[in-house]
């Protein structure tokens, strides 16, 4: 598998193959961070189909080839910052969701895409206990899903996405933090009225819809304003998280006039 | 049965006790070495350190329940696995302070007066560093009543540690939630009313 170099990709050093696929939070397989390293083996990501529907011209069910053809992935090497304040640089292999959701058609009036993880406890060992509301959702607004940085990622490492990164297909938005980043995507759908997404649901004052990686509004519990570069090594210290996670000059417009401390 | 028992006790050392408490240490400093810590060895270790704190906390706050229920004495070792506790949450704040924030006192301080999950570690600290000061045979005499008073900081502590766990977590995950619940059992056998057995008989123990 390959992508093409894109002029978005940081030239900051990816963390290895090992710590991207060693160091997850996907809670489907677990809680603990080699957990879905240990436990995805039993996702079965083949046949995959992703329900595209709402508010576009033509819904229906999609395989992962359709929405992200091998011939048209980009290698967009991104920061991920996760809300945990640790971080990681990752190859990843995607098309722009812009892509995918122009070939569906968007109608006039959807103003937000709706994303659902799989719902399967007998593939999904963690969907057992009910710890989240399952399936996983996740959502953006339109302007968010259409930016040329938000991807649909199928692969890493010029390899096809391991199970526990979330294949066969993820979201990645590399300026808001890592859990609005939804994994093993079955659908998407395009609303006029925002989504629920699922920590917000669970906890709506430590996770907001908008979920920006900024580093003056702290989540409750613990301070946002640095962050541990994962591969870093014992004495690797820490470093200042940025604004938008460092993709302020791309991003900052979609967020300008509104109070960023409210809309969290 | 039991009285051989408590006599195999006490001829066991109480350098043994810490022997015995510092090899959990010792396996973590074992897989740090062979690089079996991984992706984030901070974490591992700043999190083995503390549970481990946690856990040898619960042993000393078991030994008071063990004598009461089965008779088994373990009292002359509770000193050391309340200092054993001890080592364990200092090595785990100096991770904390060391690899994990790497000296940023103002960030420290900071977040040390605002976060809950940290106040509620840094309080159980300072209280565990009280008892530890005052474990030996001086301060028994010194503190004289005051001194059963002060030790029952360890009962706050446990809790405050268990709450540290749960408050530092994005979700109630059900190990730390056990641990406090088992927490909350050892402290209330100490409430009126519990079962105990009585006192040993008379016979048991003019045998001494």
């Amino acid at each position: 598998l390959g992508g093409k170099a894109s002029a978005y990709s940081t030239d900051e050093k990816p963390n290895s193959f090992e710590d991207i696929t060693n160091y997850n939070n996907f809670y489907e397989f677990g809680t603990g961070k080699t957990d879905p390293a240990e436990y995805a083996g039993s996702l079965k990501t083949a046949p995959w189909s992703i329900k595209v529907g709402g508010l576009v011209d033509k819904p229906g069910s999609y395989g992962v080839e359709d929405l992200a053809p091998d011939a048209a992935l980009e290698e967009r090497i991104y920061r991920l910052r996760c809300v945990e304040a640790w971080s990681m640089v990752i190859p990843w292999l995607g098309v722009p969701l812009a892509s995918v959701l122009n070939k569906a058609g968007v109608q006039p009036g959807a103003k937000y895409v709706a994303f659902q993880t799989l719902l399967d406890p007998k593939q999904m060992p963690g969907q057992r206990s009910a710890i989240i509301d399952w399936p996983y959702r996740e959502g953006l607004r339109l302007d968010e899903a259409m930016h040329s940085l938000t991807i649909l990622a199928t692969g890493l490492y010029g390899k096809a996405l391991p199970n526990q990164n979330g294949a066969p297909i993820r979201l990645v938005v590399p300026w808001k933090y890592g859990f609005k980043s939804v994994k093993s995507i079955v659908s998407i759908t395009l609303t006029d009225k925002q989504p629920a997404t699922s920590w917000q649901e669970l906890q709506p004052s430590e996770y907001g819809f908008y979920a920006n990686v900024n580093p003056q509004v702290d989540h409750p519990r613990w301070s946002q304003a640095t962050e541990r570069r994962i591969g870093a090594g014992l004495f690797g210290g820490r470093q200042e998280t940025l604004m938008f996670n460092g993709y302020g000059e791309q991003v900052a417009g979609l967020y300008a006039g509104m109070d960023l401390r409210r809309n969290y | 049965m039991l009285q051989a028992l408590n006599r195999g006790l006490r001829h066991v050392p109480v350098w043994a006790v810490w022997l015995a408490g510092l090899i959990p240490l010792a396996l973590l400093v074992w897989d740090g070495m062979q690089g079996h810590l991984r992706v984030d060895p901070i974490r591992d270790i700043e999190h083995r350190l503390g549970r481990t704190a946690i856990y040898m906390l619960m042993a000393t706050l078991a030994v008071t329940p063990l004598l009461r229920l089965t008779r088994v004495n373990l009292m002359r070792f509770r000193q050391a696995l309340g200092l054993i506790c001890f080592t364990y949450a200092a090595c785990h704040l100096a991770s904390w302070v060391v690899f994990d924030m790497s000296f940023r006192w103002a960030q420290m301080l900071g977040d040390v007066v605002k976060r809950p999950y940290l106040i509620f570690g840094m309080v159980a600290f300072c209280m565990l560093l009280a008892l530890a000061v005052t474990s030996n045979r001086a301060s028994i005499r010194r503190l004289g009543p005051n001194w059963r008073r002060l030790h029952r900081l360890a009962y706050p502590a446990a809790i405050l540690a268990a709450l540290h766990w749960l408050w530092a977590l994005k979700l109630w995950e059900s190990w730390p939630l056990t641990i406090l619940a088992a927490i909350l059992l050892l402290l209330a056998q100490r409430l009126p009313g519990f079962p105990r057995l009585g006192p040993p008989k008379a016979t048991t123990s003019l045998r001494h």
